[in-house]
């Protein structure tokens, strides 16, 4: 069996970024594969711009971005394998994959670094009522014929949620000519960021429903309209607000699911919450030697933040593989609900550590507090906080050294 | 030219029966108003094998069920379609559901079922931990069994083919002339064929096409059944498949594994005056997630991979509809539960009454039952597998990521009879497209592919045929 130092299932932004960091931290035998036909992953369909504003301090095109990585991985001389599909992955860190040159095959790594990202949550997780036509697509696979295919999905659309592909793409359908009649929200806030509400929608014209679901499809072949309805607030569809909207296209941006199904195979253990690993702050799983980054590890607003993510991750798995550590501690984190979840979700070493966070509602004028017990170990205010951006604060050892468990918690005025 | 026999219908009673004549030295076509076959109340059912304790002693129903249950197994080898013997549990929870059990138990070992026995409650959960612990009792019957209602329709139409039958689609029958020694059957796009027989296994239309000549004796009406498919991660809950005790209202919700390992969950029973209404309902899905719950414990709806409403073709005498109501004319009708358990075993009960009806029918020597398996590299070994990249480097290419489908198999479905021309074909086909995603990844890839393969522009691919297109043209500035 081959034998590599480090395997990296998943060469898009966060698959790259690690094999770069770690390349650079002293480890040469890696190998990346990637299922698609280049690397990049999905951002070879994002050709809007809004990439690398952190990163590079420019506003870029999605395979702009990507393009900035893989010349890295290029000039590096990283080994890499396209249209390659990884099957499995045991906990012992056997990796099997195949693709059209060598066949099946299996790879004995040293340390894994999992990066396949994540899919779009689909219509019939959603448990829509009405008929099964054609014209309902995830907002992801209308770019993909837009963008990369050339074709055009449909003339008179209506989006189910506003996470930023949908708003993303309500402005691309519009500039190719078609005409977006409303974008539904089942919350009282969207999902997406702010910029895209306003250069997506705003600039658009086009409406944002909030507290609205669609409730039901019609159309025999092709889809001919929806109904939507306002939601109580249960979530639960009022009758008497049924709306009727004829319409050839429905696309649905309705939340992004990790692709952890390769993860499961390797017996890492999931977050209920993030659907993710449950990681330290290396981003090493519950496996040893195991590693996870990017959307796969937990949905990112900003692919700035996956390959800063994914840096921890690369170096993390060459210090695994050199066997170097700083010392070690084990400190769980926990939250308090209005903090949905952290990554990570365990301190195990006793360095800086910064840690990353989502809440589970529009709040204003907070306090985040971190706690050991009674003990606060940190606080900072902050005028709102939203599901749809993610947050972190960074952790100094002399701060958590002695922590049984920290707690994170969101006090609201 | 004249077919000897036409087979109106390409659902998985008239798949079966042109397989079974195709084994005799006739001209044979399958004609199907749809844009595929299979899309009736074959592609949207239960999939269960029933074993046959349902139907009342005596009639047709219970006696084809038995029999078709016996040869299911046998049928699902030569045509290369999964088929698993999962056993069925009819679960009860009152004592009023205890006299059931056991009258059930009695009816099936009239009808000659084999193995069946009445389980207390500790047997019941030894077998099937997840069932609900206030069951108190149940019918297990091992002969039941599970497979896939649309992948045995379009293998035994595809083994027909091989067999030279000819397939005509989007052949919608809109009149039947008697000629003296033939039928010329009409099309509503102007088409016509003429055969000397005709078999009516026009589903919920049967009534109507038996009408077309003179045959008023029955009617058909739709019965809805709306389900809720759950991902793989659940498929392991049961291993039977699991009825509630019937009560006046029917047979009740079932959950049951499915062969290729998700978990469905249905139908409800609903009858309706017109025959086209596939929507599904808030009322009907919520019906099926409760009474599931009730039965099994720890059905996780939020693996939801689909929901989806079946019409069942209801018969107004009760019973199969089998007879020859006038000369060279076969109704094969009201085949509603345990029609798929059933349908070879129905195939063989036509067979006998041509001949009693004095055809004339000499066996094929030529006749092959065996038609290449869907799933030879699916299920292949990793040597098997890498032979076949090797040949074809096609097989090493995955298409469809969540259910692993390589573009080998998806280009030897495209080019296999029958052939798939859109693309819920290629996934009932392959199974690509049917995972967690449901084709949001690979959709455009397979579009693709058909595109290529049928040599026709990208765009004018569709779902299902007719007015159901994927896209309206080019975006700007391509040519």
């Amino acid at each position: 069996m081959k034998q590599i130092d480090l395997v990296i299932v998943g060469g898009g932004p966060a698959g790259m970024s690690a094999a770069v960091a770690a390349y650079d931290s002293g480890v040469k035998s890696i190998l990346i594969l990637e299922r698609d036909a280049h690397l990049g992953g999905i951002l070879q369909q994002c050709i809007h711009n809004g990439f690398g504003l952190h990163r590079f301090g420019e506003e870029l095109t999605g395979p702009e971005y990507a393009w900035r990585y893989e010349q890295q991985v290029y000039e590096r001389k990283i080994p890499y394998l396209l249209n390659t599909m990884v099957l499995d992955i045991s906990p012992e860190k056997v990796v099997t994959a195949t693709n059209s040159e060598e066949g099946v095959f299996q790879i004995q790594a040293k340390a894994v670094i999992l990066a396949m990202g994540c899919r779009e949550r689909s219509k019939g997780a959603l448990n829509i009522a009405g008929t099964r036509p054609s014209g309902i697509f995830s907002a992801g696979t209308a770019q993909k014929y837009v963008n990369l295919k050339g074709y055009m999905p449909g003339k008179n659309v209506v989006i189910l949620g506003s996470g930023d592909i949908g708003l993303i793409m309500a402005r691309r359908m519009t500039l190719e000519g078609a005409k977006v009649h409303a974008v539904c929200e089942l919350m009282p806030y969207s999902g997406g960021l702010a910029r895209n509400i306003e250069q997506c929608l705003n600039d658009f014209g086009i409406p944002l429903r909030l507290s609205h679901t669609v409730v039901e499809i019609h159309g025999k072949e092709r889809l001919e309209g929806v109904t939507i309805a306002k939601v109580d607030e249960n979530r639960r569809p009022i009758p008497e607000t049924r709306e009727y909207i004829p319409c050839d296209t429905l696309l649905l941006s309705v939340g992004l699911i990790p692709e952890n199904e390769l993860s499961k195979t390797a017996g890492v253990p999931l977050d209920r919450v993030t659907n993710g690993a449950l990681v330290d702050q290396d981003r090493q799983t519950a496996v040893e030697g195991i590693f996870a980054c990017g959307n796969v590890l937990h949905v990112h607003d900003l692919v700035d933040y996956v390959s800063e993510e994914a840096e921890i991750a690369g170096k993390s798995a060459v210090a695994y593989i050199q066997g170097l550590t700083a010392e070690r501690t084990d400190i769980p984190l926990t939250t308090d609900g209005k903090i949905r979840y952290t990554v990570p979700q365990r301190i195990t070493q006793k360095k800086d550590v910064t840690v990353f966070f989502r809440v589970a509602d529009v709040y204003r004028n907070v306090t985040i507090r971190v706690s050991d017990g009674d003990r606060v170990i940190y606080s900072k205010k902050k005028l709102k906080v939203a599901p749809g951006e993610m947050e972190s604060i960074t952790l100094r050892p002399d701060q958590f050294a002695d922590a049984k468990a920290l707690s994170f918690a969101l006090e609201v005025k | 030219m004249i077919y000897d026999v036409a087979v109106v219908g390409a659902g998985v009673v008239g798949g079966m029966i042109a397989r079974e004549l195709s084994a005799y030295k006739l001209n044979l076509c399958i004609l199907d108003k749809a844009h595929d076959v299979a899309t009736g109340a074959s592609s949207a059912n239960s999939a269960i094998v029933h074993a046959g304790f349902d139907a009342k002693e005596g009639s047709l129903k219970a006696l084809l069920n038995v029999r078709g249950s016996e040869l299911m197994a046998q049928t699902c080898r030569e045509l290369g379609v999964k088929y698993k013997n999962n056993g069925s549990l009819v679960i009860g929870f009152t004592d009023e559901d205890r006299e059931t059990v056991e009258l059930l138990y009695r009816r099936g070992v009239a009808n000659g079922v084999k193995g069946l026995r009445v389980l207390n409650a500790e047997e019941l959960h030894a077998l099937e931990p997840n069932v609900s612990k206030n069951a108190i009792c149940a019918l297990h019957a091992p002969t039941g069994s599970i497979v896939c209602p649309y992948e045995l329709t379009i293998a035994s139409v595809g083994n027909a083919m091989d067999n030279g039958a000819s397939l005509l689609l989007d052949f919608e029958v809109v009149g039947i002339e008697d000629g003296k020694d033939a039928f010329t059957i009409k099309a509503a796009d102007g088409r016509a064929v003429t055969a000397k027989y005709i078999i009516n296994a026009a589903g919920l239309y049967a009534d109507a096409i038996a009408a077309m000549v003179g045959d008023t004796s029955y009617t058909v009406h739709a019965r809805r059944g709306e389900y809720v498919l759950l991902d793989k991660e659940s498929g392991s809950l049961i291993q039977n498949t699991i009825f509630r005790t019937p009560s006046k209202m029917g047979k009740g919700i079932l959950v049951s594994p499915t062969v290729d390992g998700n978990l469905i969950t249905g139908p409800t029973s609903v009858d309706i005056g017109e025959k086209t209404n596939k929507a599904t309902t808030p009322e009907g899905l919520a019906h099926v997630m409760r009474e599931t719950r009730e039965n099994v414990d720890g059905v996780m709806y939020n693996q939801t991979i689909t929901s989806f409403c079946g019409l069942r073709a209801v018969g107004s005498t009760g019973d199969f509809i089998i007879n020859i109501p006038r000369e060279r004319f076969v109704n094969v009708a009201g085949i509603e539960s345990p029609g798929l358990s059933s349908a070879p075993a129905i195939a063989e009960y036509v067979i006998s009454l041509l001949k009693e009806s004095g055809m004339t029918l000499e066996k094929d020597p030529t006749f092959d039952p065996i038609r290449a398996p869907m799933h030879a590299f699916r299920e292949g070994t990793l040597e098997e597998k890498n032979a076949i990249i090797k040949k074809d480097p096609a097989y090493g290419r995955i298409i469809c990521r969540c259910e692993t489908v390589t573009e080998g198999e998806i280009l030897a479905a495209i080019r296999q009879n029958p052939k798939p021309r859109d693309l819920d074909g290629v996934k009932r086909r392959t199974r690509a497209q049917m995972g967690r995603c449901q084709g949001g990844f690979c959709s455009p890839y397979i579009v693709e592919l058909l595109a290529q393969e049928m040599q026709v522009p990208y765009e004018s691919v569709t779902k299902f045929g007719g007015d159901s297109y994927i896209n309206v043209g080019k975006t700007k500035g391509v040519d």
